[in-house]
C-alpha cells in the first residue's frame, strides 16, 4: 500500500491509468512529464506556486468544526472549507499549478474542457492572472444551462467554444479539447480539469490539489490532537477526493470514503457512479472505471450536479477501490439535496451540490461508524466548493424560485 | 490477399496502394456493405472498416457524424464483424480501424480470433500505442493478424523506431498534426515523416492518411508514400447524397478518381 510511490514511471496505478492516446500526443505528454518532474524539485517553482496559493487563492482553507451539523448527525463533522478559496472551489489549486507549468514550458495558450463551467472559469482566471490565451470547450447543452458561467469566462478574457458533437456535454467537450490539442501541441498546454486522462495528468493534478489533504491533516492534529476516523469526499472525475485522500492514504486508522453521483439511483441506469455502477474500460486516455454498454460504447451519465456528471473517474480512484483502501458508494440526487438543505439551515453555508454528495454520504455512514467504533466518530468532509452557482438548480429543486423572475443574474454571481 | 501481398503487387506495378475507409453500419449495416463493395470494385485496394465509437478523439466532424448515425441506429460490434465477413467474402482485402475500448470490452484475444475468422487481415489502432499493447500484440501473433500503429510528425526518432518495430503489414503515418478530414492541400510534413519511417525500416510499407480528398492529392501522396489512405472524402459522398443510389455512384466515381491518382504519382519532390 505505497500510494505515494504510484503511479509507476509509465503512469500506471496497478492496471489502471497509462496512456491510451493518439501517438501525436505522446511527445507533448512526455514534455509535460519532464517539465513537471523538474518543477517538482525546483524550489523556485514551488515557492511561486505556494505564493499564489497563499496570497491569491487564499489557502490554507479553514478547517471548520460544524457544531450544529455535528449535533444533528451524531458525529463530529469537520469541514475543509475549499468553498472559501478564490473562485469558490478546490479547482483553483490545480489551474494555478498547471498555468504556471504552461508558462514554464513556454506555451502561450491553454485550452480546457468544462461541464458546468467551474473548471472553465478557474482556467480563465489563471490564464488572466498569468497572461495566457485561454480557449474553453463546453458542450452546447451546458453553455445553454450555464449561461452565467459562459459570461464569466468571457469577462475573464477567455474564448468559449460550444461543442455540438455527440451528447453536447462534458465528455464531448473533452473530446474536442483533445482534438484541438492534437493540432496545437507546439503552442498549447491542455489544462485538464480533473485527476484523470492520460499520464501524467492524474499525478500532476493530484499533486497540485494535494495541499487539501496535507493542510487538513495538519489542521486535525493541531486542532484536535488526532486524526479523523473518516475522510469523505464527492467523486466525479475525482480531483477534490484524491486531493484530500492522498495525505491520509498511509494512515491506516483513517477510512477513506468517496461518494459518487447516484443520480436517480444506480439501479435506474440514470446516474454518474462510474465505480459503483460502471466497469473497467478505457476512456479519455486512461484505463479506469467507465459507464459503458456491453460493446464498450460510453453511456451518458446523469446527475443533478453538473460537476459530477461524467462517465469516467480518475484512475487512482479505480486503484484505491480495487485495493480496498477506499470505499466508494453512490449518493442519489435526493439524498444530496437533503444534505444541501441541512447544511444551509444548520450552518449558514450553501455548499456546491457536488460537495453535498459528500455530506450526504457522511451522514449515511454515521450509524455504522458509531457501532464499529463504539463512540462518536470524527468525519472530515471536503467541502470542495460553494453553492452560489447552484442556486438556480437548488431553487428549482426546492420550488422556492419566484415564478416570474426565476433568477436575477446579479444575485447569482 | 494479405496486406503484404497488396503492397508487393502495387510496388511491382510501380504505384501506391489505395486504402478507402468507411464506418461499419453507416448509414445501415447493408448500406455500408454495399458502399465498401462499391469502393472495392471501383479501385480501392484495401477497405478500412472503422468500428463506430462514441468518443472518436482522432476523428474530425465527417467521421464523427457517420459514426453517430451508425450508433444511433444500433450497430453492434458483432455487426462490424459480419460486415467485414461480407466484404472480405466479396474479394476485398479488409483491415479494421478501431478505438481501443470496444476491443477491450469484447475481450482482446476473443476479438482477434473472431476478426481473423471474419477475414480481416489486421487492425489499425488510433488510440493504442505499443507501450500499452502487450495483450493485442500477443493476440495478433496468435491469430496471425497484422498490427498497424500510428506514427506522427511529432514522434521522436526513438518512438518512431519502436513503433515501426511493432507494426506488421504497414505503418500508418498521420500526415499532419490534427484530426481526420479532407484538406485543400497535403501537408509538407508528410514526405519528411515517410522518409523518417523508411530510415528506421526500409521494408515497412508506409500509408499516409489524414487530409486526402481528390485524385490530384492522391497522386501527390503516391509520389512519396506506399499507400494513400482516404476516409472523410469518401464518407462525404454518402453523407451528403440525396439518396442511396446517388451516394453509391459518387462513391464509385471518387474511388475511381483516387485509384487513377495512385497510378499516376506526381513526382512532387
Amino acid at each position: 500500500m505505497s500510494a505515494p510511490t504510484l503511479p509507476d514511471l509509465s503512469g500506471h496505478f496497478g492496471r489502471y491509468g497509462g496512456r491510451f492516446v493518439p501517438e501525436a500526443l505522446v511527445r507533448a505528454l512526455d514534455e509535460l512529464d519532464a517539465a513537471y518532474r523538474s518543477a517538482k524539485t525546483d524550489p523556485v517553482f514551488q515557492a511561486e506556486f505556494e505564493s499564489l496559493l497563499v496570497n491569491y487563492a487564499g489557502t490554507p482553507s479553514l478547517l471548520y468544526r460544524a457544531e450544529r451539523l455535528s449535533e444533528r448527525l451524531g458525529a463530529e463533522i469537520l469541514l475543509k472549507r475549499e468553498d472559501l478559496n478564490h473562485t469558490g472551489a478546490h479547482k483553483v489549486r490545480n489551474v494555478l499549478g498547471q498555468a504556471l507549468l504552461a508558462k514554464r514550458m513556454g506555451k502561450p495558450r491553454v485550452i480546457a474542457e468544462t461541464g458546468a463551467g467551474q473548471h472553465g472559469v478557474a482556467s480563465a482566471t489563471a490564464a488572466a492572472l498569468l497572461d495566457l490565451e485561454c480557449v474553453v470547450y463546453m458542450g452546447e447543452m451546458d453553455t445553454e444551462r450555464q449561461a452565467l458561467n459562459v459570461a464569466r469566462m468571457r469577462m475573464l478574457g477567455a474564448t468559449v467554444v460550444p461543442v455540438t458533437n455527440g451528447s453536447r456535454t462534458l465528455k464531448d467537450a473533452l473530446n474536442e479539447a483533445l482534438r484541438d490539442w492534437v493540432a496545437s501541441v507546439d503552442t498549447t498546454h491542455y489544462l485538464l480539469g480533473t485527476a484523470a486522462g492520460p499520464h501524467p495528468f492524474p499525478e500532476i493534478v493530484r499533486d497540485f490539489v494535494g495541499g487539501i489533504g496535507i493542510e487538513a491533516r495538519a489542521q486535525c492534529l493541531a486542532q484536535l490532537g488526532r486524526l479523523p476516523d473518516v475522510v469523505a469526499a464527492c467523486v466525479g472525475g475525482g480531483s477534490n477526493a484524491i486531493g484530500i485522500f492522498h495525505a491520509f492514504v498511509p494512515d491506516e486508522s483513517v477510512q477513506l470514503y468517496g461518494f459518487e453521483a447516484g443520480g436517480e439511483g444506480v439501479a435506474t441506469g440514470r446516474h454518474a457512479a462510474s465505480i459503483t455502477g460502471g466497469s473497467s474500460g478505457v476512456l479519455h486516455g486512461a484505463r479506469t472505471y467507465v459507464l459503458q454498454d456491453s460493446d464498450g460504447q460510453t453511456v451518458e451519465s446523469h446527475s443533478i450536479s453538473a460537476g459530477l456528471d461524467y462517465p469516467g473517474v480518475g484512475p487512482e480512484h479505480a486503484w484505491l477501490h480495487d485495493t480496498g483502501r477506499a470505499e466508494y458508494e453512490p449518493v442519489t440526487d435526493d439524498e444530496a439535496m437533503a444534505a444541501f438543505q441541512l447544511l444551509c439551515l444548520t450552518e449558514g453555508i450553501i455548499p456546491a451540490i457536488e460537495s453535498a454528495h459528500a455530506l450526504a454520504g457522511a451522514a449515511r455512514i454515521v450509524p455504522q461508524l458509531r457501532a464499529e467504533l463504539g463512540r462518536t466518530p470524527t468525519i472530515l468532509v471536503n467541502l470542495s466548493g460553494r453553492g452560489d452557482k447552484d442556486v438556480h438548480t437548488a431553487g428549482a429543486y426546492f420550488g422556492i424560485l419566484d415564478p416570474v423572475e426565476a433568477i436575477v443574474p446579479g444575485e447569482n454571481a | 490477399m494479405s496486406i503484404a501481398e497488396v503492397f508487393h503487387k502495387a510496388k511491382a506495378e510501380d504505384r501506391a496502394v489505395l486504402v478507402g475507409c468507411m464506418p461499419a453500419g453507416f448509414p445501415t449495416v447493408d448500406d455500408s456493405i454495399a458502399s465498401m463493395i462499391a469502393m472495392h470494385e471501383a479501385g480501392c485496394d484495401v477497405i478500412e472498416v472503422e468500428l463506430p465509437y462514441s468518443d472518436p478523439v482522432m476523428d474530425g466532424p465527417v467521421i464523427q457524424r457517420a459514426s453517430d448515425i451508425a450508433l444511433s441506429r444500433g450497430v453492434r460490434t458483432r455487426d462490424t464483424l459480419r460486415i467485414i465477413d461480407a466484404v472480405a467474402s466479396a474479394g476485398a482485402t479488409v483491415v479494421l480501424m478501431t478505438y481501443w475500448n470496444p476491443i477491450e470490452k469484447y475481450g482482446v484475444n476473443a476479438f482477434a480470433r473472431d476478426l481473423a475468422a471474419a477475414g480481416a487481415t489486421g487492425m489499425i489502432t488510433p488510440d493504442l500505442i505499443p507501450d500499452e499493447a502487450a495483450e493485442w500484440i500477443a493476440a495478433a501473433d496468435e491469430h496471425r493478424l497484422d498490427r498497424t500503429f500510428l506514427v506522427s510528425p511529432s514522434s521522436t526518432d526513438e518512438r518512431l523506431a519502436m513503433t515501426v518495430a511493432h507494426c506488421r503489414g504497414f505503418v500508418y503515418a498521420t500526415a499532419l498534426m490534427g484530426v481526420t478530414g479532407a484538406r485543400t492541400s497535403v501537408s509538407s510534413q508528410a514526405p519528411e515523416l515517410v522518409d523518417r519511417v523508411r530510415h528506421t525500416n526500409p521494408d515497412m510499407p508506409v500509408g499516409v492518411g489524414l487530409g486526402v480528398g481528390t485524385g490530384a492529392q492522391a497522386a501527390e501522396v503516391a509520389g512519396f508514400a506506399d499507400g494513400v489512405i482516404v476516409g472523410s472524402a469518401l464518407i462525404r459522398c454518402v453523407l451528403e447524397a440525396p439518396d442511396r443510389a446517388t451516394g453509391l455512384s459518387r462513391l464509385r466515381a471518387l474511388s475511381a478518381e483516387l485509384a487513377e491518382g495512385v497510378r499516376n504519382p506526381a513526382k512532387a519532390r
